[in-house]
């Protein structure tokens, strides 16, 4: 029999399967990232707090947080907490949760960053032309702060796809796995079906994050004082 | 928690463990090689290799390790490449962190004033010895925190290449978990050894930024 | 025969006419100051006698030879003219020794127990012997300078370019850079200085030359050129400087 070739894509209903499957990391993708957001901007502004303890909590928060592998952390989710409480997650679920955490802490570092990079001038200058607290957060901070902080977290969404292709090792169909699948269906009409499959996977991935980090990258130069 | 049995398979970590450090230093090293190069390239405008250099840097960026993996050890042989499961983990961490080798570098070499390769070459040094006594140590200088953010960049990465059945720290964690059943023990090892590795480099990094930051040679 | 010679040089930034057709020539041993007012392109001038501005055209000739027109052969070029930058550009990451042994042995390629020797004799002239291990940052702005100077003479050069090296340091400071170079001028280094200070301009120079809007606009003897300027120019140029005559109080425009 003749290999299909690159023709393994498009045979039968593959295509959709692997788009399918693709759906499955985006959507994991985007709800660790809403959610990472709704959370991390508190986080992040609690991080800028007078209270010293308050501080350490939230710094000993993120640097546990970062310092683990985020594999790790799926490990301990999937494997460890049904242990130990005795409920069972999904993966799908256990993505989320991790992804999340993780994002909620690299969100708040952003938001931190954004906030303290402000000068303190700023804030007095708003002062001086008499301007009350609440209108220098609407008038100074806030545009200002937005401004460094957008195409930092849109390149959050990236890192945060790219993170998600880690869920296939805790038994999360998703694109990956998908096409594992085709390629044992497909083992003796395309025996070069991996080439293909992992090439085309590897396509897909660049093709969602490469408008993104280009866009991100354009807004930082566009809004470079 | 059973503690003999973690005293039993603490030998099993302690193997793993050395495995993850040496394919993340082949990386790193890898990646700084690669990174310089392609800071170098971009940063002299090198005609038609500036080309080749941006693309591999968007391709490196916006595609997951794992993906690379799996192209690199179940994809290329189909089409006559066979490397073996190491040397494709070592290209893959490679590809990928040459990438923000090179974006750490960028920024130490556009550190360097423009002055200070002018007073260079006055001196009557070649452009090549304005580039190695001048240019490239004050670059490094200023990109070391950004090197070793991404030196425990890889080292975390590395975390993934059990899919390819490489024996680290996660294979012999999964290995363990799914033979005798001892989650909590396990992933507590797991923990631990990722912590010894990681956290001495981490605190490390923060005291040399802190130094850096308060000293500095600059004028 | 002249030392160097500029022949016809015309440089220009994005269209701009920076330097007009500018010709002269320096003697073997002879001090030119260069004088005139801030962007007349007096700076521009001095750093494409060193190849580190291209020119549009005209000739640049050292010891007759024309040195302007293979780009390749500028680093060799360089070893023979030195210069010190207004801003000292000491390589921070290399001790005072270690800037000042950097060019004799990769350039040069001399041989480390000579220059080594001689690093330390032209340290000691200018009084720095002591902080050959000290890092540039350890250095006062003034040291730091001299050093400078050291770094290009190490490299025995044959004609020295000065680029204001005095205008980014603290007054007290000013006077020991310029003695090391009173002391350069008076042991015969020939030596093309671009600076403000017009009384040492008064002290070491030879010849003035004066360029106003790109352009050579005077050439005298020092002592002509400060007692009986010829152009309006340079008169205006040199009344800036001139407070004698003020006294606070007093109309002082009948007397300009």
């Amino acid at each position: 029999m003749q290999d299909l070739g690159i023709r393994v894509l498009i045979e039968g209903n593959n295509l959709y399967r692997l788009m399918g499957g693709l759906l499955v990391t985006v959507k994991i993708a985007l709800i660790s990232v809403i959610i990472s957001i709704i959370f991390g901007i508190p986080f992040g502004i609690v991080m800028t707090s007078k209270n010293k303890l308050l501080r350490l909590v939230c710094r000993a928060y993120l640097e546990a947080v970062r310092i683990i592998p985020v594999m790790v952390w799926l490990f301990i989710f999937y494997f460890g907490v049904p242990k130990l409480t005795g409920i069972h997650l999904a993966g799908d679920v256990v993505s989320v949760i991790v992804f999340s955490i993780w994002g909620t802490a690299e969100m708040g570092d952003l938001v931190r960053g954004a906030v303290t990079s402000l000068p303190k001038h700023q804030k007095e200058s708003g002062k001086a032309i008499g301007l009350t607290n609440v209108q220098i957060y609407r008038y100074i901070i806030i545009p200002q702060s937005v401004r460094r902080l957008l195409p930092a977290t849109i390149n959050l969404v990236t890192r945060m796809i790219k993170t998600t292709s880690l869920v296939v090792l805790i038994g999360v169909v998703e694109v990956l796995k998908v096409g594992q699948q085709v390629i044992e269906s497909f083992v003796l009409q395309s025996p070069s079906a991996s080439f293909w499959v992992y090439g085309f996977i590897f396509f897909l991935y660049f093709i969602i994050c490469y408008p993104i980090s280009i866009f991100s990258k354009k807004l930082e130069l566009r809004w470079k004082e | 928690m059973d503690i003999d049995f973690i005293l039993e398979i603490s030998s099993l970590y302690l193997e793993a463990g050395k495995f993850t450090l040496k394919l993340a230093f082949i990386g790193i090293i890898l990646s700084l090689l690669i990174g310089i190069f392609c800071s170098l390239v971009n940063y002299y405008k090198v005609k038609f290799l500036k080309k080749i250099v941006n693309w591999y840097i968007e391709l490196s960026r916006n595609t997951p390790l794992l993906i690379q993996l799996f192209f690199l050890y179940y994809g290329l042989p189909k089409v006559g490449i066979k490397l073996g499961a190491f040397t494709c983990a070592v290209i893959g961490l490679a590809f990928l962190g040459g990438s923000y080798m090179a974006e750490a570098f960028r920024g130490g070499l556009e550190a360097v004033s423009k002055a200070q390769i002018e007073a260079g070459l006055s001196l009557g040094l070649t452009k090549a010895q304005v580039t190695r006594y001048i240019i490239f140590p004050q670059a490094l200088a200023v990109s070391i925190p950004s090197i070793g953010a991404n030196a425990i960049f890889i080292i975390k990465e590395t975390s993934i290449v059990s899919a390819i059945s490489l024996k680290d720290l996660m294979f012999v964690t999964k290995d363990i978990i799914g033979i005798y059943y001892k989650t909590n023990e396990a992933l507590l090892m797991l923990v631990v050894a990722y912590l010894i590795i990681l956290l001495p480099l981490s605190l490390l990094l923060t005291y040399v930024e802190r130094r850096l930051r308060y000293a500095g040679f600059g004028n | 025969m002249a030392l160097l010679e500029v022949i016809g040089l015309n440089k220009y930034f994005d269209g701009f006419h920076v330097l007009k057709d500018i010709s002269f020539s320096v003697e073997k041993g002879e001090v030119v100051v260069i004088l005139g007012p801030s962007g007349s392109g007096k700076s521009t001038l001095l750093r494409c006698i060193n190849g580190l501005e291209e020119i549009q055209s005209g000739q640049i000739k050292l010891n007759g030879e024309v040195i302007n027109e293979d780009s390749t052969k500028w680093h060799l070029i360089r070893q023979k003219i030195g210069m010190v930058f207004q801003s000292y550009d000491l390589f921070p990451h290399m001790t005072v020794y270690e800037n000042i042994l950097l060019g004799p042995l990769k350039a040069q390629k001399r041989d480390k127990k000579e220059v080594a020797r001689q690093a330390e004799e032209l340290l000691d002239r200018v009084g720095l012997l002591d902080r050959k291990n000290f890092y540039p940052r350890q250095l006062s702005g003034g040291q730091r300078q001299r050093v400078a100077i050291v770094r290009a003479l190490c490299m025995n050069p044959e004609i020295m370019l000065f680029d204001e090296v005095t205008a980014s340091l603290d007054p007290e400071m000013v006077r020991e850079v310029l003695d090391v170079m009173l002391e350069l001028a008076k042991e015969g280094m020939t030596m093309i200085i671009v600076t403000h200070e017009m009384e040492f301009a008064k002290a070491v120079a030879d010849r003035i030359i004066f360029i106003d809007g790109g352009e050579i606009t005077e050439v005298a003897e020092a002592q002509e050129f400060f007692t009986q300027p010829k152009t309006e120019r340079a008169k205006n140029f040199l009344n800036i400087f001139n407070f004698k005559e003020y006294k606070k109080g007093v109309d002082n425009n009948e007397k300009i």
